[in-house]
């Protein structure tokens, strides 16, 4: 499969980046979704500008109840780093379970949040941890960043340059693979946070979501029984050839239940 | 460098670097599967790691270093984990073994003494369509044995 023609730019600057962001062209990171967009020709940027050489993107340090991450940090860096591991383990094993390890090495923190493809498994664990995504405009909290499925706020000069995640009390993320696809079918990402229970869910619905009723079971008791016989609402999620709503609100409730037990017994 | 030579081309910018390896350079062990980035066939190393090489533009490697299957064996020997894929009769066609020793090499790497489920995990992107996996879990098994120093 051919991609359409586009001429390629290795940015040697975020500055030289922020030049050449014009019209249709688009960055590129690790590119483990653009680029078979392209050659779908689902996706035909005018022009890519590689970003994935950018030093400057590709760290993971931590800060004072938090961890911040640079947006060029690949899924590989996120699994294996040690402060990942000591603070925020979730994410770590979230990271360490996308996709495949060839993707792992090549895929980035920010590309999976600006391309949002509504089975991603990060942007679960930014909505729920709260995060705070700080590009070269401004900081976007996680809460006004994912705005509908491949859509986010982000404007069309804007660079992610890094995501701050708070660090949680308890955290834990489960999450359902299509057998086929290794996509999430439903992903639940929970934390505990010292002023509540965040709750969402990826690859259920069109867009990552927050369930307000199952954070107020578990803001109640922090425990996989909270989550008795409360229903999800199946008007939220989505019906297509891999599963109807009413089973992907079954696995919600599944992966949610696993989430919090695996959150109870570890830690964050 | 591709296998340890600098090697030099002339491509488009869409050019991906798997048609580049087997078209121009004339390196044909790296497969194309799926060209859909799922199978793992195309894999090779970059820079030491292993990447999709049907999902990676010719252009982003300029000046990285590749390997690619045909430099895994040294002066005409196979390296352990080859001989331990024939001797465990990890292959039948053959058609994704490039992709699935690529991948066990770097794997190995970071895990010299994994577990079967370890192993099963790390050939997530790896598709082969005769053997089951099982002898190829079973190659790997036995190259981590003997690779162990």
């Amino acid at each position: 499969m051919i991609p359409h023609p586009f001429r390629y730019h290795r940015a040697g600057s975020l500055a030289e980046a922020q030049s050449l962001l014009q019209g249709e062209a688009k960055l590129l990171a690790g590119g483990q979704s653009l680029i078979p967009a392209m050659k779908t020709r689902l996706a035909a940027p005018s022009d890519l500008i590689d970003i994935s050489h950018l030093s400057e993107l590709s760290f993971v340090r931590a800060e004072k109840e938090a961890l911040a991450v640079g947006a060029g940090a690949t899924h590989h860096v996120v699994s294996t780093h040690a402060d990942v591991v000591r603070l925020l383990p979730a994410l770590g094993l979230l990271a360490r379970d996308i996709g495949d390890p060839a993707v792992r090495y090549r895929g980035t923190l920010g590309g999976s949040l600006a391309n949002n493809d509504p089975a991603a498994d990060y942007p679960a664990a930014v909505l729920a941890l709260d995060a705070t995504i700080r590009t070269t405009k401004r900081q976007i909290a996680a809460e006004d960043f994912f705005l509908g499925m491949f859509a986010t706020a982000l404007e069309e000069d804007e660079i992610i340059l890094e995501v701050r995640f708070p660090v949680p009390q308890k955290a834990a993320y489960a999450k359902f693979r299509n057998p086929a696809s290794r996509y999430a079918l439903a992903g639940v990402f929970v934390a505990q946070h010292a002023d509540g229970v965040r709750v969402a869910v990826t690859g259920a619905g069109a867009c990552v979501l927050r369930l307000p009723a199952m954070e107020q079971a578990l803001d109640r008791h922090f425990h996989p029984s909270a989550l008795e016989g409360i229903a999800v609402d199946q008007d939220l999620l989505q019906s297509d050839l891999h599963a109807s709503a009413e089973y992907r609100a079954q696995l919600v409730k599944v992966m949610a239940h696993r989430a919090v037990k695996a959150a109870v017994e570890t830690g964050p | 460098m591709v296998n340890g030579e600098r090697r030099e081309a002339k491509v488009e910018d869409r050019a991906m670097l798997v048609e580049v390896l087997r078209e121009q350079l004339g390196l044909t062990g790296t497969h194309i599967g799926c060209d859909t980035s799922q199978c793992g066939a195309c894999i090779v190393h970059l820079d030491g790691v292993p990447v999709k090489s049907c999902t990676l533009f010719a252009v982003q490697a300029e000046g990285a270093e590749i390997t690619t299957i045909e430099g895994v064996a040294k002066d005409g020997a196979l390296h352990p984990l080859q001989e331990e894929f024939r001797e465990h009769h990890g292959l039948q066609c053959g058609f994704c073994t490039p992709g699935m020793v690529m991948t066990a090499l770097d794997f190995l790497k970071r895990n010299p003494s994994p577990s079967r489920a370890e192993i099963r995990h790390a050939l997530e992107g790896n598709f082969c369509r005769c053997t089951g996996y099982h002898n190829i879990v079973d190659a790997i098994e036995a190259a981590a044995k003997r690779m162990r120093p």
